[in-house]
């Protein structure tokens, strides 16, 4: 497989949208982890958001397909588990998508032990209005309708949002 | 419809095996393509039983919470819940499928049981899950209660886990560590919230406490199992310590008293992880189990 075909397969593989945030791509989101030729077949990595995650198995058939769509026959989807994925891995594209789109963008995750902290653990600031930007918001719900967002409201527009959080 | 969107829903109605996730409809490997040989010395046997024990906690419990579904006071905690049980859900499917390729590696063929085998086939007595996870909350108060304690002591043994000497179970427990922050948070949160509240609601979270906590102490006892496995399981007795300073910070935040109820006796010796259990866990098993039993192999 040339190099060429590889920075193809690289680009159709990155444009493949997330099936619950579709605005953004696998490779905004930091979940497409590799591409790369092995024995002449294609090997593409991902990693699972949460343990729980059921787009995966969405992600890994949308991606044998447009690849399979371009002319790559032979392609293997695997998991990588380790390191466990961080929404610091979404990249300041991703996160300008997500803005646009009225969802506000994870901050830095929290490092090291858990404490308990009766409150979102590890939250430091407040989190942003992506529509007016008004850092005067409340959570409303620390789970939205996926395990990865959270709900808010902000206290200065008066509009509800969601919240990418951090992990 | 974009031409993307289009894609993906076009490449979903082809006619394959593997693109739903769900009895029936074509299981596929949530370990798929990661490296799940047993390291050198582990006891393979004793690696198998623990991710068993570990999965089993977290399946059981799954579907605990899930019957919770449409019964939740608000449709926020309705979400907060379902995907409570989704993790952990997730944490059972890498841990069962982890357990059954370990026993693989003690059999000629090197294909131990998959993950729908073993979450649907085994008997009451094959599941090693803590008898915790078995009981019907009896109200709202209960069912924060428990997932307090559960999810308290789970993330302190995943952070534990997260340095084991098996890199998948490491991997694994790494990964559901930070999901269990949240849900642990979230239970601290409804425990202060009903404690800390009006005389009814501080009542009822006393009582809901009372009864989930003779089946506390079952989660600090040692087993063989884990004796078996230095390095890479996590003794039970070393967590008593952190989880209880969780338990009543928590606990004193609600206004609430730390229960004196006595353990619940095991039986003959034996208790959860070597396969005794409630009453409850018959009628829980059955229901889990029905679709898969009563349509063996079957697919649509």
């Amino acid at each position: 497989m040339s190099e060429a075909d590889l920075d193809a397969a690289r680009a159709i593989a990155g444009a493949v949208p997330d099936p619950e945030l579709p605005v953004v791509t696998v490779a905004d989101l930091g979940i497409l982890r590799d591409v790369a030729a092995e024995d002449g077949r294609l090997v593409v990595t991902i990693t699972p958001t949460y343990s729980g995650c059921p787009a995966l198995r969405e992600i890994a058939h949308d991606l044998r397909y447009r690849l399979g769509r371009a002319g790559f026959a032979d392609v293997t989807v695997r998991t990588a588990l380790a390191p466990a994925w961080s929404s610091d891995w979404i990249t300041a594209e991703g996160r300008r998508k997500l803005r646009a789109a009225g969802l506000a963008p994870p901050q830095p995750a929290p490092k090291g032990p858990v404490p308990l902290t009766f409150g979102a653990p590890g939250r430091r600031e407040p989190v942003p209005c992506p529509r007016c930007g008004s850092r005067d918001t409340t959570q409303t719900a620390a789970f939205s309708a996926t395990a990865c967002k959270a709900l808010f409201r902000c206290e200065a527009c008066r509009e509800p949002f969601e919240y990418v959080k951090e992990i | 419809m974009t031409e993307d969107e289009f894609a993906a829903y076009q490449s979903l109605s082809e006619e394959t095996v593997d693109h739903r996730w769900a009895f029936g409809t074509g299981f596929t490997d949530p370990l798929e393509g990661i490296d799940t040989s047993v390291p050198d010395g582990v006891d393979a046997q004793a690696l198998a039983t623990y991710c068993l024990m570990l999965g089993d906690d977290a399946l059981v419990y799954s579907h605990r919470l899930q019957q919770w579904m449409t019964r939740m006071p608000e449709l926020e905690e309705e979400t907060a819940l379902a995907n409570i049980a989704l993790d952990l859900l997730g944490q059972a499917r890498m841990l069962l499928a982890r357990g059954g390729r370990a026993e693989g590696a003690l059999l000629a063929d090197g294909n131990g049981p998959g993950e729908d085998e073993l979450a649907y086939f085994r008997d009451e007595h094959e599941f090693r899950n803590v008898r915790l996870v078995e009981a019907l909350d009896a109200d709202f108060a209960e069912l924060v209660g428990r997932l307090l304690v559960f999810s308290a002591w789970r993330l302190a043994l995943f952070a534990r886990l997260a340095a084991s000497a098996d890199p998948v179970l490491a991997a694994i427990a790494a990964k559901g560590g930070n999901e269990l922050a949240y849900h642990r948070d979230y239970a601290a949160q409804w425990v202060i919230r009903l404690g800390d509240g009006t005389p009814p609601s501080h009542g009822k979270m006393q009582a809901a406490l009372n009864a989930v906590w003779p089946l506390v102490d079952e989660l600090f006892e040692g087993d063989a199992v884990t004796a078996a496995l230095p390095g890479v399981a996590a003794d039970p007795a070393g967590l008593r310590g952190e989880v209880g300073a969780v338990l009543d910070a928590v606990f004193d935040a609600a206004t609430l008293d730390r229960p004196g109820a006595a353990p619940m006796a095991r039986v003959a010796g034996k208790s959860g992880r070597d396969g005794v259990h409630t009453e409850a866990f018959g009628y829980l098993l059955a229901e889990l189990q029905s679709v898969a039993r009563a349509h063996p192999g079957a697919t649509w």
